[in-house]
């Protein structure tokens, strides 16, 4: 018989309620963002959009992530084959160093290079500095695919009369294709959406436009509101492409274990042109961020350290990262559950409302919450439950998408069987869904923790006045050029990223995008 | 313990329609066994019987009570009804103890997982967790678990189709007699009609949504309803012939009919491999071995009649059957005749 699960009933109204807090939650900043919009005056609105400046900042970021995308296709597609598919020596250590470059915070590694190079700052440093940071988002989904894919198929094409190279384009390129449009939206998306590294490396984007025209003139709402639309616009397109590429199926996994690994290609007498080029990448992505970071953490002992500062720093990133972690997660989980256990309209409008924070940048929810806390809760205005609230709304996907998967892993069989056992809805979720589903919402947790401890542009206009967070802490010392001084608080952040890239390397790129 | 009714029970998902109409009555303290292909819904009234799915229409009594109907849904936690799930999911994060203990209040008497334990020959591996057990052992727990609470009635779903061949047959029999020993009614979901045969008191076929016999399995295997269920339930030798008196005349001669149809009229007639004797000059017609597949216990001998039909026969002692071979062939027993039309 078919599984005809998740058929029996009403939707548990205790959860319901819950899950549509958590999806109002999700969506307060864009809908109050629109209803600003809407309000403002339209003369002052074409001002702002006939400033030659407002399409300069909109070209910058479109020409930015362009670039940035076809370098990851590029280097992320051609690394992945590499590590899969040849005899380069030393594979193993290569598919390690490829994917390592997510546990650099990008505008760590923004840091790093503006403290070695100062003039690299601008759009080759920023194109070079992203590219590196970003393809193994491209990478990871690619090297997957080639691994999983049943090496059959190349073996027939190979034996119907096609060469090596006409396989390549004919059969392997084809079933990578969805991957790589997948990984590279990805990389488009983190682009558009970036403010840490960009600022550092002085490009002035559509997201620093933002955070300047916000700051400059505190008394101006119509320029930032403004851009931010246009910001929602560019992202909600690479949205909409990105949820079609994956719609079409075959998202890098392709059965469970292929039955034999694909034959390995001899470099033969390109071995060392290739050994070089996976070198210089890896030497570009970390070499030179590690050099330069251990540079200035010498240079900065040498000088004096601030230590109280860079504890109080550290112990502020913790508490709120905590905070935000536990709110996050408590918001996610009525979503997660209800989307894995029913179906039908209501879960999957919950679970997209819950995801809408993956599409808006940290510099729209961070300037939508200020407005809101102005207008209607002053008493939030720089407060920890605001930043709380930015982070609910932008880490919810990651969280929503944990809870699902790890309540989805319990079949729905043990559910029923509990219920035969004479235990009421509410029991079963205590006692069989929870239990088992603890290990994979404590790991979305975790991931929500360290993600948060990252997070720069919404902190960065939320936090209350007078205190800093380690990544604020280093955008403002970088910012000012003190790059000894904001050595200690790049390596404590690099330190703490670690983990969710090797998370990420395990679960092989199911939690998608990073936010910083 | 208590009779389970089900009645007219009717139900589609969508545009097809998966129950039409099943009636189905379990006395108290017996074990029916529901068997069908995949498909028929069998699966679909168990977890209509369990409360997991609401009926379209018709009625499920236990024990007097109406549990569903249009009117009435009581949720599967009153139902007072145990499963016994495909695989036996049992909670991964408990212990054996707990598993089986889960359906009792707490508090409750604890001497009643030990008992049920040693009912399904598992006394001891209370502390045990689900992983460190085989999949039979596993298979006992979810039993036990599902007696624990003594339940009106308990359902088993293909219980046993994940275990091999040899364990199963071993897992069945403990399975069978452990319900016995509880007193329990049951109810037996199956696609295996071996299984079927051999466990339950009562075996009710299924096809397509419909209830097509409900009988005892020696009289399902006897005397099938129609030709179906007689194919389904075992090998068969069909051959056609006419009725004359209580006798079909087929090409295996005149064969005693076992319920009296009008004479004259043309009829298939179902005859079993085992009632097949041969012998090298005995009684009955001539035949012709063309081969034999052998299994061990016995063997199945093909044989060319002289009309050119060929039929086969279960033979406990078949070396001497060479191919080519002419034989005599007998039929033992009463045989099964349908209508033609």
């Amino acid at each position: 018989m078919p599984a005809r699960r998740r058929a029996r009933g009403r939707l548990p109204l205790g959860l319901s309620v819950a899950a549509l807090i958590a999806a109002a939650i999700a969506v307060l900043p864009l809908v109050y963002l629109a209803i600003r919009a809407g309000q403002l005056n339209a003369a002052r609105v074409m001002d702002v959009l006939s400033r030659v400046r407002s399409f300069e900042q909109l070209g910058r970021s479109v020409l930015l992530a362009a670039v940035v995308t076809m370098g990851s296709l590029v280097l992320g597609v051609g690394s992945a084959w590499v590590v899969a598919r040849t005899d380069v020596p030393l594979r193993r250590l290569w598919a390690v160093l490829a994917a390592l470059p997510l546990a650099v915070p990008t505008y760590v590694a923004a840091y790093a290079w503006v403290a070695a190079i100062p003039n690299i700052a601008g759009f080759g440093g920023a194109a070079l500095v992203l590219t590196v940071c970003c393809y193994p988002y491209v990478y990871l989904p690619v090297v997957a695919t080639l691994r999983g894919v049943d090496p059959a198929w190349e073996e027939a094409s190979r034996s119907a009369g096609v060469g090596p190279v006409g396989t390549f384009r004919r059969v392997t390129l084809r079933q990578i294709r969805p991957a790589a449009a997948a990984g590279s939206l990805l990389v488009a998306l983190y682009v558009i959406s970036d403010f840490g590294s960009v600022s550092i490396l002085r490009y002035e984007t559509l997201t620093v436009g933002i955070y300047r025209s916000f700051t400059n003139n505190p008394f101006d709402r119509t320029a930032p509101v403004v851009l931010s639309g246009l910001l929602v616009v560019v992202t909600a397109i690479i949205v909409i492409a990105e949820a079609r590429s994956r719609g079409r199926g075959r998202y890098s996994r392709l059965g469970g274990g292929a039955a034999r690994p694909a034959a390995v290609v001899p470099l033969g007498g390109r071995r060392t042109p290739v050994l070089a080029g996976m070198t210089a990448l890896s030497a570009l992505a970390l070499g030179v961020p590690a050099a330069s970071l251990a540079f200035w953490l010498v240079i900065g002992r040498s000088g004096e350290m601030d230590v109280p500062e860079i504890f109080t720093a550290a112990a502020t990133s913790a508490g709120l990262a905590a905070g935000g972690a536990v709110v996050t997660t408590v918001l996610a989980l009525p979503v997660g559950l209800l989307a894995a256990r029913h179906a039908g309209w209501f879960p999957r409008l919950m679970e997209r409302a819950a995801y809408v924070g993956h599409a808006v940048p940290g510099v729209v929810v961070g300037l939508s919450l200020v407005f809101f806390a102005v207008n209607y809760a002053f008493g939030l205005y720089q407060s920890v439950p605001l930043v709380l609230f930015a982070y609910a709304v932008l880490f919810l996907p990651l969280a929503v998408a944990g809870v699902h998967a790890s309540a989805a892993q319990s079949p729905p069989a043990l559910e029923e069987v509990a219920r035969s056992l004479g235990s009421p809805p509410r029991q079963v979720l205590r006692r069989v869904t929870l239990p088992l589903a603890a290990p994979g919402i404590a790991a979305a947790a975790v991931l929500v923790f360290i993600t948060c401890i990252k997070e720069l542009t919404a902190t960065l206009m939320l936090q209350p006045t007078g205190t800093s967070t380690l990544a604020t802490e280093l955008w403002t010392q970088t910012s000012v050029r003190a790059y000894a001084a904001a050595a200690p608080y790049a390596a404590l952040l690099v330190l703490l990223s670690a983990v969710p890239a090797y998370l990420l390397g395990r679960r092989s790129h199911r939690w998608g995008v990073r936010h910083e | 313990m208590s009779e389970l009714v089900v009645q007219a029970l009717r139900k589609s998902f969508g545009p097809t329609e998966v129950l039409a109409g099943i009636d189905l009555t379990v006395p108290s303290g017996s074990l029916a066994a529901v068997l069908g292909p995949s498909g028929c819904g069998k699966t679909t009234l168990l977890r209509i019987v369990a409360g997991f799915e609401r009926p379209d229409d018709g009625a499920v009594e236990l024990a007097g009570r109406t549990v569903a109907s249009r009117s009435v849904d009581l949720p599967p936690e009153k139902r007072r009804i145990g499963i016994v799930p495909q695989e036996g999911a049992l909670f991964p994060h408990l212990s054996v103890d707990r598993n089986v203990g889960y359906g009792l209040r707490r508090g409750a008497d604890r001497g009643r997982v030990a008992e049920v334990l040693e009912l399904v020959g598992l006394a001891g591996y209370g502390d045990r967790m689900p992983h460190e057990l085989s999949g039979g052992q596993q298979q006992r727990v979810a039993v036990a678990r599902a007696l624990a609470p003594r339940p009106s009635l308990i359902l088993l779903d293909e219980p046993f189709s994940s275990l091999d061949t040899g364990l199963r047959a071993e897992v069945r029999a403990d399975v069978r007699a452990a319900l016995s020993a509880d007193g329990a009614t049951a109810v037996l979901v199956t696609h295996d009609q071996e299984e079927a045969l051999s466990t339950a008191d009562l075996v009710a076929v299924m096809r397509a949504g419909r209830m097509v016999q409900a009988a005892s399995p020696r009289g399902l295997y006897l005397a099938p309803a129609d030709l179906g269920v007689a194919n389904f339930v075992g090998d068969t030798v069909l051959l056609d012939g006419t009725l004359s008196g209580r006798c079909a005349v087929t090409a295996l001669g005149a064969l005693a009919v076992r319920a009296p149809m009008p004479a004259g009229s043309a009829v298939r007639v179902v005859v079993r491999p085992e009632q097949l004797v041969l012998t090298a000059d005995g009684d009955g017609v001539s035949a012709r071995v063309r081969d034999q597949v052998f299994f061990g216990h016995d063997a199945l001998v093909h044989l060319e009649l002289s009309d050119g039909a060929v039929v086969t026969a279960r033979s406990l002692d078949a070396a001497w059957a060479q191919p080519g071979l002419d034989v005599r062939l007998a039929v033992r027993g009463e045989v099964t005749c349908f209508s033609s039309q």
